[in-house]
């Protein structure tokens, strides 16, 4: 692990060194920066430039350095910093919530303005739900590289013991709070040994609640990312089942769960379920020394999860050459068998109906089946929150959830106070 | 400052010559220039950018006034890691400091590994802070971690320390006093280490007991010692927000961030720049008054030998 980011550090480092250095194609060849995440364990940068090596093979005219530059919040700082300062960055793979920011600075342009009228049906090629973070006023601003989804781990030798049928999970939310309660172990002086079940709210609390929201047939905002619905009925409904795991039913920890030591607290059979990003099925695979099961999450009235991960976009500041260029490598790069490649190496799913037809894709998920529970439950999904200003109207709704599952606030008064915080800071994007 | 320049006028001798002047300003130059570049005059842009909008890529910045001083004073964010960080500041200065003079007095006997014992107090100030937090991060975590396995053998129930409002800036601050007694254990070392010995014999010839001449020679003699651990102690309190990053991310609820890490937050997630400066003002300006306090009181009640 430490190894590996260290490796990650130092690549990072030669790159930016070969980046700013003074490197000029003499047979004029069209040079791409691009900057990129690294948000899960592997040795993605590794994967990245294999990736980037073939490219380069199929396209000798194009050069593409990719830069390592952290996590999703470090990248987007780095590649704005990196406009702003003038310094050429051509492309980048940046959070597909980072949308509306990115709009709003004018550092992007419309992948419509780069593709072709008769070749505007790539844009439908990959998954709807994955589009859905792009789409701004009927333009696609962002394609789908990098992206998940929540699922649902569970201990199978744990529902053996509590007389649950492994290889039937929880499908439903009153399912859900019945199993964790059989599941769910006490030793003799009171004190739980085993939880139930267990949902981080650090870090991430807002994309755990869309996937309670939806559940329930919510979403929490509109497509144009100038409104929000944190107080309907529907959704404090969400957030008041959220609480009732621990509060009544006894059954997930008290207090917040951290997102970080969660996946350790699973695969030392602390609690029996968890909820989390598909990008730990890699890890959680090597390490659980029981068997476990991936399931969809389970619905109220419906079932549901947002998406999340990366997208490439072209910046503004480049010339015609450039973006036809970036263009051509976003393409190659998203294209079905690159995305089969880069979904059996990370563990992200394949974006594209067409990724999961190519043989070898195909041939994975039949060996391993787990790693389709993502692609089926795109069916369900709903994009990732993103509005104007997201990180503010983010903690917004991270900090009501918080409150109420320690206790300080009421589902109902905490979301109508976040409610009242998200109108005053969108108020002036409509 | 007046006493010495009243004194100074009194007596001022004439430049013995003008080359004088010049080369004095000369040596100071490479020294002013660095901190007016790097210093000052961030200072003052900080202050006038706390006076406009944030610009953004529509709505270059204008001039709005005390707008984001008023905006402050209605977040109830701002108010609570204020709080907090008075919490954090009680919490973590008397207990380092008092940790570190005892650890110092104790590392100071002949004792037997006392290098050992020395580098094992100094060791937690040698680590990175985020490495450390890190460690912290899995003895609190609940049924895991250290702390609950602990607590589990005398039949405890586990408890969520870093997901408890109420738990959650207690850990934090026996963390940082782990963190940071060592580092000024050192200073106190040292000042023991150059107290002159005959001051114990003479006490000792007059009958004084140990906790007497603790009480009356040695706490006294380490007065200055005490100022300049006490002035780092202030300034760390302020100042440290790594391990934020790690153990809590300021929540839940912010019951647990900091004046320095919500700066940070509003500067570099919400990208609102004219807010950021506006806090970090505020954040200069109890650093000033502090730095002016402790020194002009804290000052006359130490004894210089």
């Amino acid at each position: 692990m430490s190894r590996s980011k260290l490796g990650g550090i130092l690549l990072a480092v030669l790159l930016a060194a070969v980046a700013t250095g003074p490197v000029r194609g003499a047979d004029a060849a069209v040079e791409l920066t691009m900057y990129y995440p690294v948000a899960v364990g592997g040795p993605v940068t590794k994967i990245v430039d294999g990736m980037i090596a073939d490219f380069e093979k199929a396209h000798p005219d194009i050069s593409v350095t990719a830069v390592y530059a952290g996590n999703y919040d470090d990248t987007r700082t780095k590649a704005l910093a990196a406009l702003k300062a003038g310094q050429p960055v051509q492309l980048s793979v940046l959070f597909s919530i980072d949308l509306f920011e990115l709009i709003d600075q004018d550092a992007i342009v419309p992948f419509d303005d780069l593709v072709p009228e008769a070749d505007r049906a790539w844009f439908t090629g990959f998954y709807p739900a994955l589009m859905e973070n792009s789409r701004y006023q009927g333009k696609t601003w962002g394609i789908p590289f990098q992206r998940s989804t929540i699922v649902m781990y569970y201990n199978k030798d744990a529902f053996k013991e509590a007389g649950l049928d492994p290889n039937r999970p929880p499908a439903t939310w009153a399912e859900l709070a019945d199993a964790a309660r059989k599941l769910t172990k006490r030793d003799a002086a009171g004190n739980v040994t085993r939880w139930g079940v267990m949902i981080p709210s650090t870090g991430y609390a807002y994309w755990m609640f869309q996937a309670l929201a939806k559940q329930n047939g919510e979403v929490l905002m509109n497509e144009d990312g100038n409104r929000t619905y944190f107080d309907k009925p529907g959704v404090v409904e969400a957030l008041e089942f959220w609480r009732d795991l621990s509060a009544k039913h006894g059954v997930m920890q008290p207090g917040t769960v951290e997102w970080g030591t969660l996946p350790k607290q699973f695969l030392e059979g602390k609690t029996a379920i968890m909820w989390h990003t598909t990008g730990n099925l890699t890890p959680i695979r090597r390490d659980a020394r029981f068997d476990f099961g991936v399931a969809m999450l389970p619905g109220n009235t419906g079932r549901g999860s947002p998406t999340g991960g990366g997208n490439f976009y072209i910046f503004k500041r480049t010339s015609p050459e450039e973006r036809k260029a970036a263009y051509t490598f976003v393409r190659w790069m998203t294209a079905p068998e690159q995305a089969a490649r880069w979904s059996i190496a990370t563990g992200y799913m394949g974006t594209s109906k067409a990724a999961y037809q190519t043989p070898a894709l195909s041939g994975y998920v039949k060996e391993f089946p787990p790693a389709a529970v993502a692609r089926d439950q795109l069916e369900y999904a709903t994009a990732e929150f993103a509005v104007h200003e997201n990180a503010r109207v983010k903690k917004l709704l991270d900090d009501a959830i918080q409150a109420v599952l320690t206790g300080a606030k009421t589902p109902k008064a905490a979301l109508a106070e976040a409610q009242a915080g998200a109108e005053r800071v969108l108020r002036r994007y409509r | 400052m007046p006493r010495g320049r009243a004194a100074g006028a009194a007596v001022r001798p004439r430049p013995a010559a003008p080359g004088r002047d010049v080369i004095g300003w000369l040596l100071l130059l490479p020294a002013a220039v660095l901190l007016v570049t790097f210093t000052h005059y961030p200072i003052l842009e900080t202050i006038r950018a706390s006076l406009f909008s944030t610009p953004r890529a529509t709505r270059p910045a204008v001039f709005v006034g005390l707008d984001n001083y008023r905006l402050m004073l209605e977040d109830p964010v701002f108010w609570q890691v204020l709080r907090n960080n008075v919490v954090f500041a009680l919490g973590t200065i008397p207990a380092s400091v008092a940790i570190a003079l005892v650890m110092a007095v104790w590392v100071n006997e002949r004792l037997p590994g006392r290098a050992l014992v020395r580098t094992a107090y100094f060791t937690p100030t040698v680590l990175p802070m985020v490495a450390a937090a890190n460690i912290w991060l899995f003895f609190y975590t609940p049924q895991l971690g250290l702390l609950d396995q602990v607590r589990a053998l005398f039949g405890g129930a586990s408890h969520n320390w870093l997901g408890d409002p109420s738990t959650v800036m207690g850990c934090l601050i026996v963390m940082t006093i782990w963190k940071e007694a060592g580092f000024f254990m050192i200073f106190y070392l040292a000042a023991l280490q150059q107290l002159p010995p005959d001051l114990r014999e003479a006490a000792a010839l007059e009958g004084a007991g140990r906790w007497y001449f603790f009480r009356r020679i040695t706490l006294p003699l380490l007065m200055p010692v005490t100022l300049f651990v006490l002035v780092n102690a202030t300034i760390n309190s302020l100042k440290l927000v790594d391990q934020l990053f790690v153990l809590t991310k300021g929540g839940p609820d912010n019951a647990s961030s900091l004046l320095l890490y919500y700066i940070f937050e509003v500067a570099f997630a919400f990208n609102d720049s004219s807010y950021a400066a506006t806090l970090t003002v505020v954040l200069l300006g109890i650093l000033g008054l502090l730095a002016v306090s402790q020194f002009v009181y804290l000052d006359r009640r130490v004894h210089y030998r």
